[in-house]
């Protein structure tokens, strides 16, 4: 059983950066995890504790069953596919992949035939004499991925592997690697930064925020269902409208049996829906459009409430008949209302 | 820029190929002078183009010697000059790349401190230490070999600076991938670092190679014996202040064939060359 | 600047260190540690005895004019050779620097006498210039000039100059030439379109920005002259006439030649490190660069 458990497991650097606090939850065997979060809040660090590039400072991790806290990271199992690729310039493609199997004193047949396999799958059978300056950014990030599949490691980690391409290529590879992890059925962490991809890719989507970890679930959960202020406003694009609420209500805001108590109410753009003026309805807004954005399929309106000029985001299907400047209103069903505690940031149970 | 071509191209051809032909001068003086009898010399009215015993003097020159004052064959200077100068390209190279690699990839105490020990060596040219190096030298017995030839001369904190400055910029993913694929340091630094340094070494044998063949002062000090004897001081015991002694064609074969392999490992290896010495330089 | 990753090992970075330390301690730190301990001693006329006499030896060393006089002439060397072959050289680095035809073999054929050693450089000019059979100073006679740098000192110590001065062209030429290649082709395009012509854009935009180059190789040149000229004056002069062409180094290889005064020679010794680490202090600005730490 390959899972994955981490127990209370915190990072201080050398110098006192307290780079993660009680890190808890367990991957399950052959599933894909993903870490996201904004930039700095410690998804690489625990990405490299996984693998033993950095040392654990408290709390345990194991891998299969075993505590890997001294272990190397050669004796851990794992293989690891780097932002930069880390391909050794110097080395054929082949040699690539094959050295970490030959220091593992690996027979030569096996490793010839591994290589081959990968290099199959992953179609590059015909770079296999290059060297990795002849190749290009999505080649590179092939032979990066075929180093680590030739290993048949317990678990995969990527960290942002998909960053240096660009967007087009970014999607097809983001498609393969979640095919190739079907079918290879290798338990993976996934480290990204965007939430696109963190959506799309994850069994078991872990958003993390300041060396914290704020929800962990299947995607749609945390989409459906976000326990915090934070993952409500990461997961989701455009990002969820969070409106605090005082005590006395805002202007151009219409909240069927409003908390007494402040709270932040959020609501998504896509669940808004233009209506005229004074329909009834749990939520309504009215706000006046100070930006129009067309992307096809869909619009969104930017708006500033009447009263305060917060800014709402408002989804529509197809092309938008509205102008800069009117004054539009929308409106949202209860069962899509998401209300936050302001003090806690954490979800209040508001029937 | 729009160039107006050719006519003001003159004038920096026109000074280019001055600079190339005084430089030039003395080195083709040289030749000739070896290709040249030693009475044709001696009388002062050598002419200007080379002369029918080329052959002979350099045959002379690598196999017998001069007749008159060193009476050792070239060839055997040489070969020492050879030994002399692989010997400290080589070994400087060497221990400069393992020292840089402990500094660079290793945390230990007294780290800093090894490296400002290199470093100051930078601030002590054996010219300003001459007798108590010589003294050490000889109490090591090492006087008129090999090894004292060169050991003294391989430390070098200018080649532990440029490999040092050279691994700084090597990614740090490389080490981690290396860890993850079960190679320990020294298998990182034969399998991965060195392979990916052969240019700032290649680089750094060229200049340490000219570097140790054209070393003077120390072997002048270190060698008495004449089979001990490098090309570059074999030269100057070849000239002596009576000119009647000095046999001026053999001491210019033997002053071509001094410049010969320096010279061509410079424009063989140019962009080495230019590469290692800007480098380590700046 | 640190590396972020580095590996773990008690006992493996010091063994890849000891080589190094070795030989920079026995034959390094050692000799120059003797050098300054035997400046303060003085020994008897038998070597039987010596005596610590704190800065005795240096103040015998000072009060002597032929060490002031080896002094200067040191320095006026300096000055000419820095002056002469970095002018030389730059001057053919502008034109090296210019799109002209065969500009890469005219590098190729400029940089050669970086390989030539010093004492070989002294040997070849020592034959050109010769008294009774050397090209040159035919040459020179038959202008009505009594040419012979073997007795007249001013002969000699331009002798020695030329071939200094030779020899260093080649190196301070590709430093120029790097140099003038790093400057910005649009900084001298803006001051062609500003009306410049090209000598005041020369003047103005291209040797300001040259500066720093300019700086290094001056460092560079006095250390040269003061250290590496050994085989230059060795081969040609050896010092002579009448010690006209004795440098410093020179003279301490001399005068410990003879043996007699070992306190005075390692004053001699010390004052020159003093010398270097002057010289490297200056340099300071590019050696940062190296060090960053
Ligand atoms: N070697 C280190 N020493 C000290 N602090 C560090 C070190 N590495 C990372 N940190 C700090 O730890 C925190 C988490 O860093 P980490 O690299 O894990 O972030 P990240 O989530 O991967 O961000 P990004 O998306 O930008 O890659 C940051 O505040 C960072 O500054
Ligand atoms: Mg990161």
């Amino acid at each position: 059983m390959n899972n994955v458990h981490l127990r209370k497991v915190g990072k201080i650097y050398a110098g006192g950066v307290e780079a993660l606090r009680d890190i808890a939850f367990d991957i399950p065997d052959g599933a894909f995890c993903v870490l996201v979060g904004p930039s700095g809040c410690g998804k690489s660090t625990l990405l490299r504790m996984v693998a033993g590039l950095e040392t654990i400072t408290s709390g345990e991790i194991s891998i299969g069953d075993r505590a890997v806290n001294d272990l190397d990271p050669s004796e851990r199992d794992i293989a690891m596919v780097f932002q930069n690729y880390a391909l050794y310039p110097h080395m054929s493609v082949y040699d690539n992949m094959a050295y970490g199997l030959r220091n593992r004193k690996t027979p030569k047949p096996e490793i010839e035939a591994r290589v081959q396999e990968a290099a199959r799958i992953l179609e590059i059978g015909h770079l296999l004499d290059r060297k990795p300056r002849q190749l290009s950014g999505g080649q590179r990030q092939r032979v990066a991925m075929g180093r680590a599949i030739v290993r048949k490691p317990r678990v995969f980690l990527f960290d942002e592997p998909l960053s240096n391409l660009d967007a087009k290529l970014r999607i097809q590879m983001r498609v393969e690697i979640k095919k190739l992890q079907r079918t290879l059925g290798i338990t993976s962490i996934y480290v990204t930064h965007d939430q696109l991809e963190a959506m799309t890719l994850a069994d078991m989507l872990v958003v993390m925020n300041k060396g914290n970890i704020e929800q962990v679930g299947p995607p749609l959960q945390l989409y459906e269902r976000p326990e915090t202020v934070f993952v409500a406003g990461f997961i989701g694009a455009p990002p969820m409208n969070l409106i605090e609420l005082p005590e006395g209500g805002v202007a151009g805001l219409a909240l069927e049996n409003r908390p007494v108590a402040p709270v932040i109410v959020g609501i998504r753009p896509e669940h808004f829906e233009l209506a005229p003026v004074g329909t009834p309805a749990p939520l309504g807004i009215s706000m006046q459009i100070t930006a129009i954005e067309m992307v096809g399929a869909e619009t969104y309106l930017y708006g500033a409430l009447d009263g305060r000029g917060r800014e709402v985001i408002v989804r529509v299907a197809g092309k938008a008949e509205q102008q800069i400047g009117e004054r539009v209103t929308a409106v949202a069903e209860r069962h899509n209302l998401h209300f936050f505690d302001p003090a806690t940031g954490r979800r209040l149970a508001v029937s | 820029m729009v160039q107006r071509r050719s006519l003001l191209d003159i004038v920096p051809h026109f000074i280019l190929a001055l600079g190339v032909i005084i430089i030039a001068f003395p080195v083709y003086i040289a030749f000739v002078a070896s290709t040249w009898d030693a009475a044709t010399i001696s009388n002062g009215q050598m002419p200007l183009w080379p002369g029918p015993h080329f052959l002979e003097n350099y045959y002379r020159t690598i196999f017998i010697g001069t007749a008159k004052t060193t009476r050792e064959p070239v060839g055997i200077m040489m070969l020492n000059s050879f030994v002399m100068a692989m010997c400290i390209a080589i070994g400087k190279i060497a221990i400069s790349l393992i020292s840089a690699f402990a500094v660079v990839y290793f945390r230990f105490p007294f780290r800093m401190a090894a490296f400002w020990t290199i470093f100051i060596t930078l601030m002590l040219p054996v010219e300003v230490r001459i007798y108590p190096t010589y003294k050490i030298v000889a109490d090591l017995r090492l006087l008129d070999t090999y090894a004292g030839l060169t050991i003294p001369l391989i430390a070098s904190a200018t080649a532990t600076l440029l490999f040092r400055q050279f691994f700084m910029t090597v990614p740090d993913e490389l080490v981690e991938a290396s860890r993850i694929d079960g190679a320990g340091p020294m298998k990182f630094f034969v399998d991965t670092l060195v392979p990916l340094s052969i240019t700032s070494v290649a680089a750094m044998f060229v200049i340490q190679f000219i570097y140790g063949w054209n070393q003077y002062l120390w072997p002048l000090l270190i060698t008495t014996s004449d089979n001990m004897q490098t090309i570059v001081i074999g030269i100057k015991k070849m000239i002596v202040t009576q000119d009647a002694l000095t046999e001026w064609q053999i001491a210019m074969a033997t002053a071509v064939l001094a410049m010969l392999p320096p010279v061509i490992v410079v424009v063989a290896m140019q962009k080495l060359f230019v590469k290692g010495l800007t480098e380590t330089e700046k | 600047m640190e590396k972020r990753v580095t590996f773990n090992g008690r006992l493996l970075p010091y063994m890849l260190l000891a080589p190094q330390l070795l030989i920079t301690l026995v034959f390094f730190y050692w000799p120059a540690g003797q050098a300054v301990w035997q400046s303060f001693l003085i020994e008897d006329a038998f070597g039987l005895s010596t005596q610590f006499v704190w800065f005795e030896n240096y103040q015998i060393l000072l009060s002597k004019p032929d060490y002031y006089r080896t002094l200067a002439i040191t320095l006026t060397f300096s000055a000419l050779v820095a002056f002469l072959s970095l002018s030389l050289a730059l001057l053919l680095a502008v034109q090296a620097d210019k799109h002209i035809k065969f500009a890469s073999g005219y590098k190729t054929m400029l940089i050669w006498p970086y390989a030539v050693a010093p004492a070989i450089a002294g040997v070849l000019w020592l034959f050109m210039f010769q008294p009774s059979l050397g090209l040159v100073s035919h040459a020179i006679r038959a202008l009505g000039v009594d040419w012979n740098p073997v007795l007249n000192p001013d002969h000699a110590f331009t002798l020695v100059v030329m071939a200094a001065t030779w020899k260093k062209i080649a190196y301070n030429f590709l430093f120029f030439l790097a140099g003038l290649q790093a400057i910005p082709k649009s900084v001298i395009e803006a001051s062609a379109i500003d009306g410049a012509s090209p000598m005041r854009r020369f003047w103005t935009i291209t040797f300001p920005l040259l500066s720093p180059t300019t700086f290094f190789l001056l460092v560079v040149n006095v250390v040269y002259v003061f250290f590496e000229t050994f085989g230059i004056i060795d081969a040609t002069t050896g010092g002579g006439p009448a010690k006209a062409t004795q440098t410093l180094v020179y003279k301490v290889y001399h005068d410990g030649k003879l043996g007699a005064d070992l306190g005075g020679s390692a004053a001699q010794s010390v004052i020159l490190m003093l010398i270097v680490i002057g010289l490297t202090a200056i340099q300071f600005r590019y050696v940062e660069k190296k060090v960053q730490y």
